[in-house]
Protein backbone atom coordinates (compact mmCIF):
# COMPACT_ATOMS: atom_id res chain seq x y z
CA UNK A 1 0.00 0.00 0.00
CA UNK A 2 2.62 2.53 -1.03
CA UNK A 3 -0.25 4.86 -1.97
CA UNK A 4 -0.76 5.65 1.73
CA UNK A 5 2.88 6.60 2.23
CA UNK A 6 2.21 9.94 0.54
CA UNK A 7 0.77 12.58 2.86
CA UNK A 8 -1.20 14.23 0.06
CA UNK A 9 -2.83 10.89 -0.81
CA UNK A 10 -3.85 10.32 2.80
CA UNK A 11 -5.51 13.71 2.74
CA UNK A 12 -7.12 13.09 -0.64
CA UNK A 13 -8.51 9.71 0.40
CA UNK A 14 -9.96 11.16 3.60
CA UNK A 15 -11.57 13.96 1.58
CA UNK A 16 -12.83 11.40 -0.95
CA UNK A 17 -14.54 9.32 1.75
CA UNK A 18 -16.21 12.44 3.18
CA UNK A 19 -17.44 13.42 -0.28
CA UNK A 20 -18.71 9.89 -0.92
CA UNK A 21 -20.81 10.07 2.25
CA UNK A 22 -22.10 13.64 2.11
CA UNK A 23 -22.93 14.13 -1.58
CA UNK A 24 -25.52 11.29 -1.83
CA UNK A 25 -26.75 12.00 1.71
CA UNK A 26 -27.99 15.48 0.78
CA UNK A 27 -28.53 14.59 -2.88
CA UNK A 28 -31.30 12.14 -2.00
CA UNK A 29 -33.46 15.01 -0.65
CA UNK A 30 -32.85 17.08 -3.79
CA UNK A 31 -33.91 14.12 -5.92
CA UNK A 32 -36.91 13.54 -3.65
CA UNK A 33 -38.13 17.12 -4.05
CA UNK A 34 -37.46 16.86 -7.79
CA UNK A 35 -34.72 19.47 -7.95
CA UNK A 36 -31.81 17.20 -8.82
CA UNK A 37 -29.92 19.96 -10.63
CA UNK A 38 -29.83 22.33 -7.66
CA UNK A 39 -26.31 21.12 -6.81
CA UNK A 40 -25.23 22.16 -10.28
CA UNK A 41 -26.52 25.68 -9.73
CA UNK A 42 -24.82 25.96 -6.36
CA UNK A 43 -21.56 24.76 -7.94
CA UNK A 44 -21.74 27.65 -10.40
CA UNK A 45 -22.37 30.18 -7.62
CA UNK A 46 -19.50 28.75 -5.53
CA UNK A 47 -17.07 29.84 -8.27
CA UNK A 48 -17.56 33.45 -7.19
CA UNK A 49 -16.54 32.39 -3.68
CA UNK A 50 -13.37 30.72 -4.95
CA UNK A 51 -12.55 33.84 -6.99
CA UNK A 52 -13.12 36.08 -3.96
CA UNK A 53 -10.84 33.81 -1.93
CA UNK A 54 -8.01 34.42 -4.38
CA UNK A 55 -8.70 38.14 -4.56
CA UNK A 56 -8.86 38.65 -0.79
CA UNK A 57 -6.14 36.10 0.08
CA UNK A 58 -8.71 34.21 2.13
CA UNK A 59 -9.26 30.43 2.15
CA UNK A 60 -11.12 29.58 -1.08
CA UNK A 61 -12.95 26.72 0.71
CA UNK A 62 -14.41 28.98 3.41
CA UNK A 63 -15.17 31.78 0.95
CA UNK A 64 -16.89 29.31 -1.37
CA UNK A 65 -18.89 28.01 1.60
CA UNK A 66 -20.06 31.50 2.52
CA UNK A 67 -20.94 32.56 -1.04
CA UNK A 68 -22.65 29.31 -2.04
CA UNK A 69 -24.65 29.23 1.21
CA UNK A 70 -25.81 32.76 0.43
CA UNK A 71 -26.57 31.75 -3.17
CA UNK A 72 -28.56 28.70 -2.06
CA UNK A 73 -30.68 30.82 0.29
CA UNK A 74 -31.31 33.19 -2.61
CA UNK A 75 -32.32 30.23 -4.81
CA UNK A 76 -34.76 29.07 -2.13
CA UNK A 77 -36.26 32.58 -1.86
CA UNK A 78 -36.62 32.74 -5.66
CA UNK A 79 -38.42 29.41 -5.49
CA UNK A 80 -40.95 30.87 -3.00
CA UNK A 81 -41.53 34.25 -4.53
CA UNK A 82 -40.29 33.90 -8.11
CA UNK A 83 -43.34 32.16 -9.60
CA UNK A 84 -43.25 32.30 -13.39
CA UNK A 85 -40.07 34.34 -13.74
CA UNK A 86 -38.17 32.21 -11.21
CA UNK A 87 -36.33 30.26 -13.89
CA UNK A 88 -34.88 33.41 -15.44
CA UNK A 89 -33.77 34.68 -12.03
CA UNK A 90 -32.08 31.34 -11.32
CA UNK A 91 -30.31 31.40 -14.69
CA UNK A 92 -28.93 34.84 -13.91
CA UNK A 93 -27.76 33.68 -10.50
CA UNK A 94 -25.97 30.63 -11.98
CA UNK A 95 -24.19 32.40 -14.83
CA UNK A 96 -23.52 35.51 -12.79
CA UNK A 97 -21.85 33.26 -10.20
CA UNK A 98 -19.69 31.59 -12.82
CA UNK A 99 -18.73 34.88 -14.52
CA UNK A 100 -17.98 36.46 -11.13
CA UNK A 101 -15.58 33.62 -10.30
CA UNK A 102 -13.63 33.97 -13.56
CA UNK A 103 -13.51 37.76 -13.18
CA UNK A 104 -12.29 37.78 -9.54
CA UNK A 105 -9.59 35.16 -10.18
CA UNK A 106 -8.23 37.10 -13.12
CA UNK A 107 -8.09 40.47 -11.36
CA UNK A 108 -6.44 38.87 -8.32
CA UNK A 109 -2.67 39.62 -8.30
CA UNK A 110 -0.91 36.81 -10.18
CA UNK A 111 -4.20 34.97 -10.71
CA UNK A 112 -5.29 33.24 -13.91
CA UNK A 113 -7.83 30.66 -15.00
CA UNK A 114 -5.20 28.01 -14.25
CA UNK A 115 -5.82 28.62 -10.51
CA UNK A 116 -9.48 28.03 -11.05
CA UNK A 117 -9.05 24.80 -12.95
CA UNK A 118 -8.26 22.64 -9.90
CA UNK A 119 -11.49 23.85 -8.26
CA UNK A 120 -13.51 23.22 -11.39
CA UNK A 121 -12.40 19.65 -12.03
CA UNK A 122 -10.85 18.52 -8.75
CA UNK A 123 -7.24 17.73 -8.04
CA UNK A 124 -5.54 15.35 -5.62
CA UNK A 125 -2.22 17.04 -5.05
CA UNK A 126 -3.73 20.37 -4.01
CA UNK A 127 -5.72 19.21 -0.96
CA UNK A 128 -3.85 21.03 1.81
CA UNK A 129 -3.91 20.13 5.53
CA UNK A 130 -6.05 23.21 6.23
CA UNK A 131 -8.45 22.09 3.45
CA UNK A 132 -8.80 18.72 5.19
CA UNK A 133 -9.70 20.45 8.46
CA UNK A 134 -12.30 22.61 6.72
CA UNK A 135 -13.71 19.67 4.75
CA UNK A 136 -14.00 17.52 7.90
CA UNK A 137 -15.87 20.21 9.84
CA UNK A 138 -18.24 20.91 6.95
CA UNK A 139 -18.83 17.19 6.31
CA UNK A 140 -19.68 16.74 9.99
CA UNK A 141 -22.36 19.42 9.65
CA UNK A 142 -23.82 17.74 6.55
CA UNK A 143 -23.98 14.33 8.24
CA UNK A 144 -25.63 15.74 11.37
CA UNK A 145 -28.32 17.48 9.28
CA UNK A 146 -29.02 14.75 6.72
CA UNK A 147 -29.13 11.85 9.19
CA UNK A 148 -30.24 13.65 12.36
CA UNK A 149 -33.20 15.35 10.68
CA UNK A 150 -33.95 12.58 8.19
CA UNK A 151 -37.59 12.11 9.25
CA UNK A 152 -38.32 15.84 9.09
CA UNK A 153 -36.52 16.31 5.77
CA UNK A 154 -38.22 13.22 4.35
CA UNK A 155 -41.65 14.59 5.29
CA UNK A 156 -41.02 18.07 3.88
CA UNK A 157 -39.51 16.89 0.60
CA UNK A 158 -42.12 14.17 0.11
CA UNK A 159 -45.21 16.33 0.59
CA UNK A 160 -44.66 19.95 1.59
CA UNK A 161 -48.37 20.70 2.01
CA UNK A 162 -48.90 17.83 4.41
CA UNK A 163 -45.67 18.60 6.30
CA UNK A 164 -46.94 22.11 7.02
CA UNK A 165 -50.07 20.69 8.66
CA UNK A 166 -47.99 18.44 10.92
CA UNK A 167 -46.56 21.69 12.29
CA UNK A 168 -43.07 21.21 10.86
CA UNK A 169 -41.16 24.47 10.21
CA UNK A 170 -41.29 23.90 6.46
CA UNK A 171 -39.52 27.08 5.39
CA UNK A 172 -36.71 26.64 7.90
CA UNK A 173 -36.22 23.04 6.79
CA UNK A 174 -36.18 24.06 3.12
CA UNK A 175 -33.55 26.71 3.86
CA UNK A 176 -31.54 24.18 5.85
CA UNK A 177 -31.67 21.75 2.92
CA UNK A 178 -30.41 24.46 0.57
CA UNK A 179 -27.59 25.54 2.88
CA UNK A 180 -26.58 21.93 3.51
CA UNK A 181 -26.44 21.32 -0.23
CA UNK A 182 -24.22 24.41 -0.55
CA UNK A 183 -21.91 23.14 2.20
CA UNK A 184 -21.71 19.76 0.47
CA UNK A 185 -20.66 21.45 -2.76
CA UNK A 186 -17.69 23.02 -1.00
CA UNK A 187 -16.83 19.72 0.71
CA UNK A 188 -16.71 18.03 -2.69
CA UNK A 189 -15.07 20.89 -4.59
CA UNK A 190 -11.43 19.85 -3.97
CA UNK A 191 -11.88 16.22 -4.99
CA UNK A 192 -14.61 16.14 -7.64
CA UNK A 193 -14.59 19.77 -8.77
CA UNK A 194 -17.42 22.31 -8.92
CA UNK A 195 -18.57 21.31 -12.41
CA UNK A 196 -19.04 17.62 -11.58
CA UNK A 197 -20.31 17.75 -7.98
CA UNK A 198 -23.95 17.51 -8.92
CA UNK A 199 -23.32 14.12 -10.55
CA UNK A 200 -22.19 12.68 -7.23
CA UNK A 201 -25.30 14.04 -5.50
CA UNK A 202 -27.72 12.61 -8.04
CA UNK A 203 -26.29 9.55 -9.82
CA UNK A 204 -25.66 7.32 -6.75
CA UNK A 205 -29.26 7.99 -5.64
CA UNK A 206 -30.61 7.22 -9.10
CA UNK A 207 -28.50 4.03 -9.23
CA UNK A 208 -29.59 2.90 -5.75
CA UNK A 209 -33.28 3.34 -6.45
CA UNK A 210 -33.05 0.86 -9.30
CA UNK A 211 -32.83 -1.78 -6.56
CA UNK A 212 -34.82 -0.41 -3.65
CA UNK A 213 -38.36 0.03 -2.44
CA UNK A 214 -37.70 2.15 0.64
CA UNK A 215 -36.18 5.55 1.28
CA UNK A 216 -33.94 4.18 4.05
CA UNK A 217 -32.44 1.49 1.78
CA UNK A 218 -32.00 3.99 -1.05
CA UNK A 219 -30.06 6.30 1.29
CA UNK A 220 -27.87 3.46 2.61
CA UNK A 221 -27.02 2.05 -0.82
CA UNK A 222 -26.44 5.51 -2.33
CA UNK A 223 -23.95 6.38 0.43
CA UNK A 224 -22.21 2.98 0.14
CA UNK A 225 -21.96 3.47 -3.61
CA UNK A 226 -20.74 7.06 -3.17
CA UNK A 227 -17.90 5.96 -0.87
CA UNK A 228 -16.97 3.09 -3.20
CA UNK A 229 -16.69 5.26 -6.30
CA UNK A 230 -14.88 8.14 -4.60
CA UNK A 231 -12.23 5.81 -3.09
CA UNK A 232 -11.76 3.72 -6.24
CA UNK A 233 -11.77 6.85 -8.40
CA UNK A 234 -9.14 8.53 -6.24
CA UNK A 235 -6.92 5.43 -6.28
CA UNK A 236 -7.32 5.05 -10.05
CA UNK A 237 -6.50 8.71 -10.48
CA UNK A 238 -3.27 8.22 -8.51
CA UNK A 239 -2.02 5.20 -10.47
CA UNK A 240 -3.20 6.13 -13.94
CA UNK A 241 -2.57 9.88 -13.69
CA UNK A 242 -6.10 10.80 -14.78
CA UNK A 243 -8.22 13.62 -13.25
CA UNK A 244 -10.03 12.37 -10.08
CA UNK A 245 -13.34 14.17 -10.62
CA UNK A 246 -13.88 12.79 -14.11
CA UNK A 247 -12.80 9.29 -13.02
CA UNK A 248 -15.22 9.29 -10.08
CA UNK A 249 -18.15 10.53 -12.14
CA UNK A 250 -17.56 8.03 -14.96
CA UNK A 251 -17.33 5.19 -12.40
CA UNK A 252 -20.63 6.37 -10.85
CA UNK A 253 -22.36 6.35 -14.21
CA UNK A 254 -20.93 2.88 -14.94
CA UNK A 255 -22.36 1.69 -11.61
CA UNK A 256 -25.73 3.17 -12.58
CA UNK A 257 -25.70 1.25 -15.89
CA UNK A 258 -24.74 -2.03 -14.21
CA UNK A 259 -27.39 -1.67 -11.46
CA UNK A 260 -30.06 -0.78 -14.02
CA UNK A 261 -29.23 -3.94 -15.98
CA UNK A 262 -29.42 -6.00 -12.77
CA UNK A 263 -32.68 -4.37 -11.70
CA UNK A 264 -34.84 -5.61 -14.57
CA UNK A 265 -34.83 -9.33 -13.55
CA UNK A 266 -35.15 -8.30 -9.90
CA UNK A 267 -38.27 -6.26 -10.64
CA UNK A 268 -39.81 -9.20 -12.53
CA UNK A 269 -39.15 -11.52 -9.59
CA UNK A 270 -40.73 -9.04 -7.18
CA UNK A 271 -43.79 -8.66 -9.38
CA UNK A 272 -44.24 -12.45 -9.37
CA UNK A 273 -43.79 -12.56 -5.58
CA UNK A 274 -46.32 -9.75 -5.14
CA UNK A 275 -48.83 -11.52 -7.36
CA UNK A 276 -48.41 -14.67 -5.25
CA UNK A 277 -48.78 -12.74 -1.99
CA UNK A 278 -51.98 -10.97 -3.06
CA UNK A 279 -53.74 -13.59 -5.20
CA UNK A 280 -57.15 -11.90 -5.16
CA UNK A 281 -55.66 -8.72 -6.54
CA UNK A 282 -57.35 -5.38 -6.48
CA UNK A 283 -59.89 -4.18 -8.96
CA UNK A 284 -58.19 -2.77 -12.01
CA UNK A 285 -58.16 1.02 -11.87
CA UNK A 286 -59.53 1.33 -15.38
CA UNK A 287 -62.71 -0.60 -14.55
CA UNK A 288 -65.67 1.81 -14.45
CA UNK A 289 -67.50 1.49 -11.12
CA UNK A 290 -71.06 0.32 -11.60
CA UNK A 291 -72.48 3.37 -9.85
CA UNK A 292 -70.99 5.75 -12.37
CA UNK A 293 -71.87 6.39 -15.95
CA UNK A 294 -69.21 6.53 -18.60
CA UNK A 295 -69.68 10.24 -19.14
CA UNK A 296 -69.37 11.26 -15.49
CA UNK A 297 -66.53 13.40 -14.40
CA UNK A 298 -64.71 11.60 -11.66
CA UNK A 299 -63.67 14.12 -9.03
CA UNK A 300 -61.21 16.56 -10.50
CA UNK B 1 -74.24 27.03 17.82
CA UNK B 2 -74.53 24.83 20.88
CA UNK B 3 -71.37 22.82 20.32
CA UNK B 4 -67.90 24.25 20.77
CA UNK B 5 -66.64 25.21 17.32
CA UNK B 6 -63.56 23.33 16.14
CA UNK B 7 -63.30 25.27 12.89
CA UNK B 8 -64.69 28.80 12.53
CA UNK B 9 -64.35 30.80 9.34
CA UNK B 10 -65.77 34.28 9.22
CA UNK B 11 -65.88 36.46 6.13
CA UNK B 12 -62.90 34.67 4.58
CA UNK B 13 -61.75 35.91 1.18
CA UNK B 14 -58.83 34.56 -0.84
CA UNK B 15 -57.35 35.07 -4.27
CA UNK B 16 -55.33 32.76 -6.47
CA UNK B 17 -53.21 35.13 -8.51
CA UNK B 18 -55.53 38.04 -9.25
CA UNK B 19 -58.65 35.87 -9.41
CA UNK B 20 -60.94 36.00 -6.35
CA UNK B 21 -61.71 32.41 -5.36
CA UNK B 22 -63.39 32.93 -1.99
CA UNK B 23 -65.62 35.99 -1.60
CA UNK B 24 -66.50 35.95 2.09
CA UNK B 25 -67.10 32.47 3.46
CA UNK B 26 -68.69 31.83 6.85
CA UNK B 27 -68.30 28.26 7.99
CA UNK B 28 -68.47 26.71 11.43
CA UNK B 29 -67.83 23.10 12.29
CA UNK B 30 -68.77 22.02 15.81
CA UNK B 31 -67.10 19.27 17.83
CA UNK B 32 -68.10 15.82 16.61
CA UNK B 33 -69.80 17.13 13.47
CA UNK B 34 -69.24 15.69 10.01
CA UNK B 35 -69.51 18.46 7.43
CA UNK B 36 -69.22 18.00 3.68
CA UNK B 37 -68.14 20.85 1.42
CA UNK B 38 -69.86 20.43 -1.92
CA UNK B 39 -69.88 22.42 -5.11
CA UNK B 40 -68.96 22.34 -8.76
CA UNK B 41 -65.39 22.38 -9.97
CA UNK B 42 -63.94 25.86 -9.43
CA UNK B 43 -66.49 26.79 -6.74
CA UNK B 44 -63.69 27.27 -4.18
CA UNK B 45 -64.19 24.22 -1.99
CA UNK B 46 -60.57 23.01 -2.17
CA UNK B 47 -59.31 26.56 -1.68
CA UNK B 48 -61.51 26.90 1.42
CA UNK B 49 -59.91 23.79 2.90
CA UNK B 50 -56.45 25.00 1.99
CA UNK B 51 -56.94 28.35 3.71
CA UNK B 52 -57.81 26.46 6.89
CA UNK B 53 -54.55 24.50 6.83
CA UNK B 54 -52.56 27.60 5.89
CA UNK B 55 -51.63 26.53 2.38
CA UNK B 56 -53.47 29.42 0.72
CA UNK B 57 -53.11 32.92 2.24
CA UNK B 58 -56.27 34.68 3.35
CA UNK B 59 -56.77 38.28 2.17
CA UNK B 60 -59.58 39.10 4.60
CA UNK B 61 -61.65 37.52 7.36
CA UNK B 62 -60.67 35.29 10.27
CA UNK B 63 -60.04 31.58 10.72
CA UNK B 64 -60.01 29.90 14.11
CA UNK B 65 -59.00 26.33 14.93
CA UNK B 66 -60.09 25.02 18.35
CA UNK B 67 -60.83 28.61 19.36
CA UNK B 68 -57.33 29.89 18.49
CA UNK B 69 -56.62 32.20 15.54
CA UNK B 70 -55.03 30.02 12.85
CA UNK B 71 -51.83 32.09 12.72
CA UNK B 72 -51.24 31.47 16.42
CA UNK B 73 -52.36 27.82 16.29
CA UNK B 74 -49.48 25.44 17.06
CA UNK B 75 -51.21 22.27 18.23
CA UNK B 76 -51.14 20.57 14.83
CA UNK B 77 -51.13 17.07 16.28
CA UNK B 78 -54.88 17.60 16.87
CA UNK B 79 -55.42 18.00 13.11
CA UNK B 80 -55.20 15.18 10.56
CA UNK B 81 -54.98 16.36 6.96
CA UNK B 82 -55.52 14.39 3.77
CA UNK B 83 -54.52 16.54 0.78
CA UNK B 84 -55.52 15.76 -2.78
CA UNK B 85 -53.55 12.73 -3.80
CA UNK B 86 -51.65 14.55 -6.54
CA UNK B 87 -49.63 16.65 -4.08
CA UNK B 88 -47.74 13.70 -2.61
CA UNK B 89 -45.16 12.43 -5.05
CA UNK B 90 -41.51 12.28 -4.17
CA UNK B 91 -38.73 11.40 -6.59
CA UNK B 92 -37.30 8.64 -4.39
CA UNK B 93 -38.97 5.30 -3.54
CA UNK B 94 -40.69 5.19 -0.15
CA UNK B 95 -42.53 2.41 1.65
CA UNK B 96 -46.04 2.58 3.01
CA UNK B 97 -44.60 2.59 6.55
CA UNK B 98 -42.24 5.47 5.77
CA UNK B 99 -45.07 7.60 4.39
CA UNK B 100 -47.41 6.89 7.30
CA UNK B 101 -44.59 7.52 9.82
CA UNK B 102 -44.22 11.08 8.56
CA UNK B 103 -47.74 11.75 9.90
CA UNK B 104 -46.58 10.83 13.41
CA UNK B 105 -43.89 13.53 13.60
CA UNK B 106 -46.28 15.94 15.29
CA UNK B 107 -46.47 13.54 18.26
CA UNK B 108 -42.72 13.03 18.62
CA UNK B 109 -40.00 15.16 20.18
CA UNK B 110 -37.40 16.09 17.55
CA UNK B 111 -38.58 13.26 15.29
CA UNK B 112 -37.34 10.49 17.59
CA UNK B 113 -39.62 7.45 17.27
CA UNK B 114 -40.45 5.37 20.34
CA UNK B 115 -42.22 2.05 20.70
CA UNK B 116 -45.63 3.74 20.98
CA UNK B 117 -45.03 5.64 17.74
CA UNK B 118 -44.20 2.47 15.81
CA UNK B 119 -47.28 0.80 17.28
CA UNK B 120 -49.40 3.78 16.20
CA UNK B 121 -48.12 3.41 12.62
CA UNK B 122 -49.02 -0.30 12.59
CA UNK B 123 -52.44 0.47 14.07
CA UNK B 124 -53.19 3.18 11.48
CA UNK B 125 -52.31 0.76 8.68
CA UNK B 126 -54.63 -1.85 10.18
CA UNK B 127 -57.45 0.73 10.29
CA UNK B 128 -57.28 1.18 6.52
CA UNK B 129 -56.56 -2.47 5.78
CA UNK B 130 -53.06 -1.89 4.46
CA UNK B 131 -51.02 -3.65 7.17
CA UNK B 132 -50.00 -6.42 4.77
CA UNK B 133 -48.50 -3.84 2.39
CA UNK B 134 -46.46 -2.03 5.06
CA UNK B 135 -43.10 -2.78 3.46
CA UNK B 136 -44.19 -2.25 -0.15
CA UNK B 137 -43.23 0.81 -2.15
CA UNK B 138 -46.11 3.27 -2.51
CA UNK B 139 -45.36 3.35 -6.25
CA UNK B 140 -46.62 -0.24 -6.45
CA UNK B 141 -50.10 0.69 -5.10
CA UNK B 142 -53.30 1.43 -6.96
CA UNK B 143 -54.92 4.85 -6.64
CA UNK B 144 -57.36 3.59 -4.02
CA UNK B 145 -54.67 1.90 -1.97
CA UNK B 146 -52.54 5.04 -2.14
CA UNK B 147 -55.47 7.08 -0.82
CA UNK B 148 -55.87 4.62 2.08
CA UNK B 149 -52.18 5.17 2.92
CA UNK B 150 -52.67 8.95 2.95
CA UNK B 151 -55.63 8.55 5.29
CA UNK B 152 -53.55 6.32 7.57
CA UNK B 153 -50.90 9.07 7.55
CA UNK B 154 -53.54 11.54 8.77
CA UNK B 155 -54.92 9.14 11.42
CA UNK B 156 -51.56 8.08 12.86
CA UNK B 157 -51.28 11.18 15.06
CA UNK B 158 -54.72 10.30 16.53
CA UNK B 159 -56.25 13.68 15.57
CA UNK B 160 -59.46 15.19 16.96
CA UNK B 161 -60.17 16.88 13.64
CA UNK B 162 -59.86 15.34 10.18
CA UNK B 163 -59.68 17.60 7.13
CA UNK B 164 -59.90 15.77 3.81
CA UNK B 165 -59.76 17.09 0.26
CA UNK B 166 -61.65 14.80 -2.13
CA UNK B 167 -60.77 11.56 -0.33
CA UNK B 168 -62.91 9.53 -2.73
CA UNK B 169 -61.55 10.96 -6.00
CA UNK B 170 -60.31 8.25 -8.33
CA UNK B 171 -60.73 5.56 -5.69
CA UNK B 172 -61.93 2.06 -6.65
CA UNK B 173 -65.09 0.70 -5.08
CA UNK B 174 -63.35 -1.72 -2.72
CA UNK B 175 -61.22 1.10 -1.31
CA UNK B 176 -64.26 3.42 -1.10
CA UNK B 177 -65.95 0.91 1.17
CA UNK B 178 -62.84 0.56 3.35
CA UNK B 179 -62.59 4.34 3.60
CA UNK B 180 -66.25 4.74 4.50
CA UNK B 181 -65.89 2.09 7.22
CA UNK B 182 -62.71 3.72 8.58
CA UNK B 183 -64.34 7.10 8.67
CA UNK B 184 -67.44 5.72 10.40
CA UNK B 185 -65.29 4.29 13.19
CA UNK B 186 -63.51 7.63 13.59
CA UNK B 187 -66.79 9.55 13.75
CA UNK B 188 -68.20 7.14 16.32
CA UNK B 189 -65.09 7.75 18.42
CA UNK B 190 -65.92 11.47 18.38
CA UNK B 191 -63.62 12.80 15.65
CA UNK B 192 -64.75 15.99 13.92
CA UNK B 193 -64.60 15.82 10.12
CA UNK B 194 -64.59 18.44 7.38
CA UNK B 195 -64.28 17.00 3.91
CA UNK B 196 -64.51 18.17 0.33
CA UNK B 197 -66.60 15.85 -1.79
CA UNK B 198 -67.55 15.82 -5.42
CA UNK B 199 -70.49 13.57 -4.71
CA UNK B 200 -71.85 12.24 -1.44
CA UNK B 201 -71.53 8.60 -2.50
CA UNK B 202 -70.92 5.93 0.15
CA UNK B 203 -70.22 8.56 2.84
CA UNK B 204 -73.75 9.95 2.68
CA UNK B 205 -75.05 8.28 5.87
CA UNK B 206 -72.19 9.82 7.92
CA UNK B 207 -72.74 13.43 6.88
CA UNK B 208 -74.49 15.68 9.40
CA UNK B 209 -74.42 18.85 7.38
CA UNK B 210 -73.55 19.95 3.87
CA UNK B 211 -72.16 23.32 2.86
CA UNK B 212 -72.55 24.03 -0.83
CA UNK B 213 -70.29 26.61 -2.45
CA UNK B 214 -70.77 28.42 -5.72
CA UNK B 215 -68.36 30.98 -7.15
CA UNK B 216 -66.68 31.40 -3.78
CA UNK B 217 -69.88 32.02 -1.78
CA UNK B 218 -71.86 29.77 0.55
CA UNK B 219 -75.05 28.85 -1.27
CA UNK B 220 -76.50 26.32 1.14
CA UNK B 221 -75.67 25.36 4.73
CA UNK B 222 -77.87 22.69 6.24
CA UNK B 223 -78.88 19.07 5.97
CA UNK B 224 -77.29 17.26 3.05
CA UNK B 225 -79.40 17.54 -0.11
CA UNK B 226 -81.54 14.45 -0.58
CA UNK B 227 -79.99 12.39 -3.31
CA UNK B 228 -82.28 11.31 -6.09
CA UNK B 229 -79.69 9.16 -7.75
CA UNK B 230 -76.20 10.28 -8.66
CA UNK B 231 -77.35 12.79 -11.24
CA UNK B 232 -79.44 14.90 -8.88
CA UNK B 233 -76.48 15.86 -6.70
CA UNK B 234 -75.81 19.55 -6.22
CA UNK B 235 -73.71 21.11 -8.87
CA UNK B 236 -73.67 18.02 -10.95
CA UNK B 237 -73.30 19.13 -14.51
CA UNK B 238 -74.36 16.75 -17.19
CA UNK B 239 -71.42 16.83 -19.49
CA UNK B 240 -71.99 14.61 -22.44
CA UNK B 241 -68.80 13.93 -24.34
CA UNK B 242 -70.83 12.85 -27.35
CA UNK B 243 -72.77 16.13 -27.52
CA UNK B 244 -71.77 18.53 -30.29
CA UNK B 245 -68.87 20.79 -29.41
CA UNK B 246 -69.90 24.12 -27.88
CA UNK B 247 -73.15 22.78 -26.42
CA UNK B 248 -73.84 24.25 -22.96
CA UNK B 249 -73.84 21.54 -20.31
CA UNK B 250 -77.35 20.71 -19.13
CA UNK B 251 -77.63 21.87 -15.51
CA UNK B 252 -80.17 20.23 -13.27
CA UNK B 253 -78.44 20.50 -9.87
CA UNK B 254 -79.13 22.91 -7.04
CA UNK B 255 -76.59 25.31 -8.38
CA UNK B 256 -78.29 26.06 -11.68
Amino acid sequence: MDILSYDFMQRSLLAAVLVGITAPAIGIYLVQRRQPLMGDGIGHVAMTGVGLGFLLHASPVWMATAVSALGSVLMELIRWYGKARGDIALAMLFYGGMAGGVMFVNIAPGGSNANLSSYLFGSLSTVSPSDVTAISILAGFVVVVTLGLRRQLFAVNQDEEFARVTGLPVRALNLLTAVTAAVTVTVAMRVVGLILISALMVVPVAAAQQLTRSFAATLAIAVALGVTVTISGTVTSFYQDVPPGATIVLLTIAAFVVLTALAAPLARRRARAAAAAHPAGDPAECAIPATRGAGDKIGT
Amino acid sequence: MAKEPVIALSGVTAELGARPVLRGIDLTVGRGEVVALLGANGSGKSTAIRTIVGQVPVSDGTIELFGTPRRAFRDWARVGYVPQRTTAAGGVPATVTEIVSSGRLSRTRFGVFRKADRAAVRHALELVGMADRARDSVDALSGGQHQRVLIARALVAEPELLIMDEPMAGVDLASQEVLARTLKAQVEAGTTVLLVLHELGPLEPLIDRAVVLRDGCVLHDGPPPKALGQHALPGHDHVHPHAPAGTEPLRTGLLS
